[in-house]
């Protein structure tokens, strides 16, 4: 057989008709653009007057050049309490996850009725941001750092069971059926079968919203949740300007900390 | 419990009289395709039986019915006195445990140590205690010795800590049948046990499994697409055909015409394997 490779083969199939992608894909930048446009009509987005009025901010930063450190020993200990609402509260999203996740994943769940259920709480509590919560918690067990960490933690419970039970969906079932085979029971499935297969990912998660939870508690303070978050408002509330730049430096130190810090953990933990 | 595959051959040799497994006429329809179609056989207690035929003739099917993951459309399986097609909860994961499966993909738990996948096959014989400091990866020293003792029936032993995507396909099947050992079934079942395997790994498995049987008395059923293998290492063959039985009998009595009504045509490896004998006499 001498045939050359490149030789035209008549047998071979041609190829599916082309769809109109030129005009398809025309239609998808017009009606982004539009899209976009009107969207931005409705929050009167004027990018000009950020150019004409830069004076005004100028004026307005120039007072946060001059951080006032009178009360920083004040603003540090807020920063401490912060970190402690942001890492009770993951403690008691893993509470909440866990099992919300386990009984929201269809391979784990024991009854359809009982999936639907757990996955309509994680939705719910998804839904409602945790300034929300803080605002009802805050009305039951009064201001302070309580009611903030009670608020995170709902949030995120529900943040991180729902990814819990995507992890769980997605793990291999060829393992857990070696576990079912041997005449294990269901508490024994899951944590021989499933748990080995989930770990990593979930403690990944849960350091990853430990992170977050670091940012949202430092503004929850803002209405009553504790923490720096509430000397941050009354700075900047009462153009105390120096003294709000320090906690806004606060801030940043923290949560870079807390983020290399946990990045560390993340990667030892894979 | 001293040594549990020796206690096992005692109590075997007891019971021999009686079948293990009947199956009576099981049939599985999926879609309107039979699967199986009124598949009847009668196992022994120590038999080694090897289920072959080409791909899609049921074999998989019957074992997954045999293992109870999925139910019968019709017909029967008995394990003993037991019909296994009306059970539920409690009572079939206590059957389950009576029956130890090995599959190709071995489907051990990657992430856990050795022999922590060994002592997966003792969950089932736990107390009450024992059963709760499970649920932490905790067994007591028993346990433990069992597992161990098991692991060096397999040629193991130094693989015992090891997390167990570390070894290779060959060592993950022998952790398996080490799981099997100790969870003291009284059926092996193995579906495909070898296929992905290469040959010498595969031959140093089904050694194991075959010495591991016969030492504690266990019955062995196991679909193998090589006929060649079957011949080798099974006291009885059932070959199926389109979910029929088409041949039952021992590999002596599997000849050509046997092997044409299985699979429509002579397989390469039983043609080699024939010349190979005759190049020996």
């Amino acid at each position: 057989m001498s045939t050359p490779l490149g030789a035209a083969i008549s047998t071979a199939p041609s190829p599916p008709p082309l769809e109109s992608h030129a005009a398809r894909r025309t239609l998808t930048v017009v009606l982004s653009a539009v899209v976009l446009a009107v969207a931005a009509r409705i929050i009167e987005m004027r990018p000009l007057e950020l150019v004409r009025d830069a004076g005004n901010i100028a004026l307005f930063l120039r007072g946060y050049l001059h951080p006032s450190f009178a009360h920083l020993p004040e603003y540090a200990w807020q920063c401490v309490v912060t970190v402690c609402i942001a890492l009770w509260g993951t403690v008691l999203a893993v509470a909440v996850a866990v099992p919300l996740g386990v009984l929201g994943a269809r391979n784990t769940s024991p009854h359809v009725v009982v999936y639907v259920l757990a996955r309509r709480v994680m939705d719910v509590l998804r839904a409602v941001n945790e300034f929300v919560f803080a605002l009802m918690f805050v009305t039951a067990v009064g201001l302070g750092p309580f009611a903030g960490m009670l608020a995170l933690g709902l949030h995120t419970g529900g943040v991180l069971g729902k990814l819990l039970s995507e992890t769980v969906e997605s793990i291999d079932p060829g393992q857990v059926e070696g576990v079912v085979a041997a005449g294990a029971g269901r508490l024994h499935v899951i944590a021989f079968g499933v748990v080995p297969q989930v770990l990593p990912n979930f403690i990944s998660y849960v350091l990853l919203r430990f992170e977050s939870d670091i940012r949202s508690a430092s503004v929850i303070g803002m209405i009553g949740g504790g923490g720096i978050g509430f000397y941050l408002w009354d700075t900047i509330r009462g153009f105390r300007d120096g003294e709000a730049a320090t906690v806004i430096m606060l801030i940043v130190a923290m949560v870079m900390v807390v983020d290399v810090v946990s990045s560390r953990i993340r990667r030892a933990a894979i | 419990m001293a040594s549990p595959p020796a206690s096992r051959a005692v109590v075997e040799t007891d019971a021999a009289v009686s079948p293990v497994v009947v199956v009576g006429g099981a049939t599985k329809v999926f879609r309107g395709t039979h699967a199986l179609d009124g598949v009847s056989c009668t196992i022994l207690p120590g038999q080694f039986v090897a289920i072959v035929g080409k791909s899609g003739a049921g074999k998989t099917t019957l074992l997954r019915c045999l293992a109870c993951a999925i139910t019968l459309t019709g017909g029967s399986i008995r394990f003993g006195e037991q019909d296994v097609g009306a059970l539920r909860g409690r009572a079939l994961r206590r059957h389950r445990a009576r029956v130890g499966m090995i599959y190709q993909q071995f489907n051990l738990v990657k992430r856990l140590r050795v022999i922590d996948n060994v002592l997966v096959g003792r969950l089932a014989h736990l107390g009450r205690r024992g059963r709760w400091l499970a649920l932490a990866r905790h067994f007591d020293p028993r346990e433990q010795a069992v597992a161990l003792r098991c692991l060096d029936h397999v040629g193991l032993l130094d693989r015992v800590w090891q997390r167990t995507d570390t070894l290779s396909g060959g060592e993950q099947q022998r952790v398996a049948i080490a799981k099997i050992l100790a969870q003291q079934p009284e059926v092996i079942l193995a579906d495909e046990p070898i296929a992905s395997l290469d040959i010498s790994n595969g031959t140093l498995v089904l050694d194991t499994l075959r010495r591991t049987a016969s030492r504690a008395g266990l019955t062995v059923i196991a679909t193998l697409h090589h006929i060649d293998v079957a011949r080798r290492y099974a006291d009885r063959i059932i070959g199926l055909r389109d979910g029929r039985v088409v041949f039952d009998g021992t590999p002596a009595q599997m000849n050509e015409t046997a092997m044409l009504d299985i699979f429509g045509e002579l397989p390469a490896d039983y043609l080699t394997a024939s010349v190979g004998r005759r190049a020996a006499s």
